[in-house]
């Protein structure tokens, strides 16, 4: 009896060593098999010889769009080019960076890397996962600010086709302003002059955020408002050279002008989250709703009224106005991919005006960067994209360069501006705060 | 069986039998544990490799002008989120506990319903309060109309002085169950004798409560005390479905799970820190720790369990 016992106990020990043991030779090979030609084992994907049909697959955050990638991009590639074959490969969004990185390391990532702007991006690029596509045909169809999210700090190197940016303005309820008799507001006291009136009649509440989420205080409202202030690019890269300060007047002016959201906001707006926004004005029951141009689809569909737009107001009639046109997608190439020519076709098709025309109409909201002016279907989207005409465009000031210390200027803008609006803080406190963060790391170089 | 050994053998079976827990427990707690707990002594260079720093991180956490305060408000709002743990959730579980106990009808039934929002998962919780405190849909500011109350609602979980003990008692609803069903258990095991004798003796139901099944029960109260400790200091699900890793407005809901999960997996644009996670982790594993040293050396030590 007791020998069985000790038997069962070796065997116990030895099954537990040998999974110990097998797991580490499974994990070895993948890292070093880059340089190797491809084994055996990865006969998936046929060499690209001859006649043959390559797959390409692309790695991207955007699950939503799977069926406009499967039904209409990838269709609309491939009849042009019948010897490639794409597979749009997404994971969930908050999963994305974490999924992808570990599939770089393991080197089982696919051919195209769908890219977020900036400082993500650059990581992987500097560690050699995204190959640079400076000579790639078609770059030349995109200006250095549409390139600025996927270049080096020096711009010498881009590593990503820039897709989509999105762009921020004001929504509001045409049926209310008919009723009321109103007038899209162009300055700030047209503005406040809109509202009151809408705060007089009573029927809609006058403008349609809440604070709990903080990202829209800092989203739908600093980075929506503030460009005008601080005149759009010009006063973003004054403050990445550290010519400028947040404790300067600008954005003083931009928070000031936050506070005085306050008493136009829905009751109890400091517990009001984004999905409830967005349901109180499509139900009708708000006038004016801060926000991008990212909303386009789903407030066409749920909203009963007809939607118009308005831009980020400025202080005097005829003054410059600045919108703010945020990089938001791009596709890369895995420096590792085993197919790099039929990559760059893709990528040289995805630099295309025909790809951007294709994309910017099947996601209304999510402007090409194209050079060449694409033309879309959506009458609000053509609203937004033709303030490119008037206005000059620039990006969040938080996501490129000035986020990549601790504390974090992103997270820091949400709670200061959502605490400026809820009254908890003065505009001056705010700039304070951020500034003294931003001078506990950023050094501007000279 | 004639099994009667001359000399004591070695125990092979007790091996066996504890070898699965004893495996298991090691590769999935301990192990992991001190990792985590030998990272804290490491910081990642600007080559993306790590380098043993020392106490750096410790230093980091507890002086820096951005990790110093961070740290202080989350373990002061760790703090006031078990204090009203304490001073709410249990002294209820006991009251309910007692009603249950002195039998009466829809016992079962209530026993059920005040235990059901505990197997619920935080996000249904979560959902549901903001839900029932929304100033655009709730419930809360309808009811308090309906008794000409209206006037005091707020919208609470949005204020910063309101939010985190808004928070506190919604978990405090969610967890009621647990002291409840363990007082219980505990009060229905004390012998109907001693009750009755006390009776006999004269003693009020409010003496006969707090004389003789109060003080049978003590080691109950240890229980639940430690628990509660443990449970609020590892929190974060329900601050984090309801709050979001931020813990708004303005950190007035961070608490130590919230802290540990920004610093160590980034939110938005931060990128996550691992080294300096751990370093929260290490300090939240020392709290619990100390907790728990107090409670078995203190508490355990002088509460007899009385045998009946």
């Amino acid at each position: 009896m007791r020998k069985h016992v000790v038997l069962a106990v070796l065997l116990l020990i030895a099954l537990v060593l040998s999974a110990c043991a097998q797991a580490t030779p499974t994990q070895a090979p993948p890292a070093g098999e880059a340089t190797q030609p491809p084994a055996a084992g990865e006969a998936t994907q046929p060499p690209a010889a001859g006649g043959e049909k390559v797959t390409l697959i692309i790695e991207s955050w955007r699950n939503d769009d799977l069926p406009i990638w499967q039904d209409v991009i990838i269709p609309a590639f491939e009849a042009k080019y019948p010897n490639i074959h794409v597979v749009f490969s997404p994971t969930a969004p908050a999963e994305y960076n974490g999924v992808l990185n570990s599939k770089l390391e393991a080197g089982t990532a696919g051919d195209l890397i769908t890219c977020r702007p900036f400082d993500a991006s650059l990581k992987l690029y500097e560690k050699g996962y995204l190959a640079p596509l400076n000579d790639l045909p078609g770059m030349e169809n995109f200006t250095d600010f549409a390139k600025t999210a996927w270049s080096t700090d020096d711009l010498s190197v881009t590593f990503c086709v820039p897709m989509a940016s999105v762009i921020h303005g004001f929504f509001y309820n045409k049926e209310a302003f008919d009723k009321l008799g109103l007038q899209e507001p162009t300055t700030w006291d047209e503005f406040y002059q809109v509202l009151d009136k809408i705060k007089a009649d009573g029927t809609y509440i006058p403008l349609v955020m809440g604070t709990a989420d903080m990202w829209e205080a800092a989203t739908m409202g600093f980075q929506n408002i503030g460009p005008n202030y601080w005149k759009g690019e010009e006063g973003r890269l004054a403050l990445i050279r550290g010519e400028a300060k947040f404790t300067d007047e600008p954005y003083i002016k931009t928070w000031q002008q936050l506070a005085r959201w306050r008493e136009y906001l829905p009751p109890g707006f400091e517990s009001v989250k984004y999905p409830d926004a967005q349901a109180l004005f499509t139900l009708g029951k708000g006038a004016v709703y801060p926000t991008g141009s990212w909303e386009i689809a789903l407030f066409e569909k749920q909203a009963s009224f007809p939607l118009g737009i308005f831009k980020p107001p400025v202080e005097k009639a005829g003054d410059q106005c600045y919108i703010s046109d945020h990089v938001d997608i791009a596709l890369g190439m895995n420096a590792a991919t085993k197919h790099p020519e039929a990559a760059k076709t893709f990528l040289s098709w995805v630099a295309s005006a025909e790809f951007a025309e294709l994309y910017g109409n099947a996601l209304p909201g999510f402007f090409p960067l194209h050079s060449t002016p694409v033309e879309l279907k959506d009458p609000l989207a053509q609203e937004f994209v033709s303030w490119r005409n008037e206005c000059k465009s620039t990006i969040r000031n938080s996501y490129h360069i000035l986020s990549r210390g601790e504390p974090n200027l992103e997270n820091e803008l949400w709670r200061v501006s959502a605490a400026v609006i809820n009254g908890t803080m003065t505009p001056e406190q705010a700039a304070q705060e951020i500034q003294a963060g931003l001078d506990k790391w950023y050094k501007p170089k000279p | 069986m004639s099994t009667t050994s001359k000399s004591r053998a070695f125990p092979t079976h007790i091996v066996v039998f504890l070898a699965p827990a004893v495996i298991v427990y090691t590769l999935f707690m301990i192990y992991p544990l001190i990792d985590s707990l030998r990272l804290s002594f490491f910081a990642t260079g600007p080559d993306n490799k790590e380098y043993f720093v020392g106490l750096q991180n410790y230093v980091k956490l507890f002086t820096d002008s951005n990790y110093a305060p961070r740290f202080w408000g989350a373990l002061k709002n760790n703090i006031v989120f078990f204090l009203v743990h304490m001073l709410v959730q249990n002294p209820i579980g006991l009251l309910l506990a007692a009603l249950l106990a002195s039998g009466g009808w829809g016992r079962k039934f209530y026993r059920t319903v005040l235990f059901m929002p505990t197997v619920l998962s935080f996000v249904i919780i979560g959902f549901i309060w903001n839900l029932i405190l929304s100033p655009l849909w709730g419930v809360a500011e309808s009811i308090l109309k309906a008794v000409g109350l209206g006037a005091l609602f707020r919208p609470w979980l949005g204020l910063e002085s309101t939010a985190l003990v808004t928070i506190s008692l919604i978990s405090v609803w969610q967890f009621v169950g647990i002291p409840m069903i363990l007082f219980y258990a505990a009060l229905i095991g004390i012998p109907e004798e001693l009750i009755e004798a006390a009776r006999v003796d004269g003693a009020t139901g409010w003496q006969v409560f707090w004389r003789i099944k109060f003080p049978l029960i003590l080691p109950t109260v240890g229980i639940v005390g430690i628990l509660t400790f443990v449970g609020n200091f590892n929190a974060f699900d329900l601050i984090y479905t309801i709050k979001g890793a931020l813990a708004g407005p303005n950190f007035s809901t961070d608490i130590m799970g919230t802290l540990f999960y920004r610093t160590f997996f980034g939110q938005q644009l931060q990128l996550g820190n691992p080294t300096m996670g751990a370093t929260v982790a290490a300090m939240m594993f020392l709290i619990i720790l100390s907790g728990v040293l107090i409670y078995m050396f203190l508490w355990q030590r002088r509460v007899q369990t009385v045998e009946m």
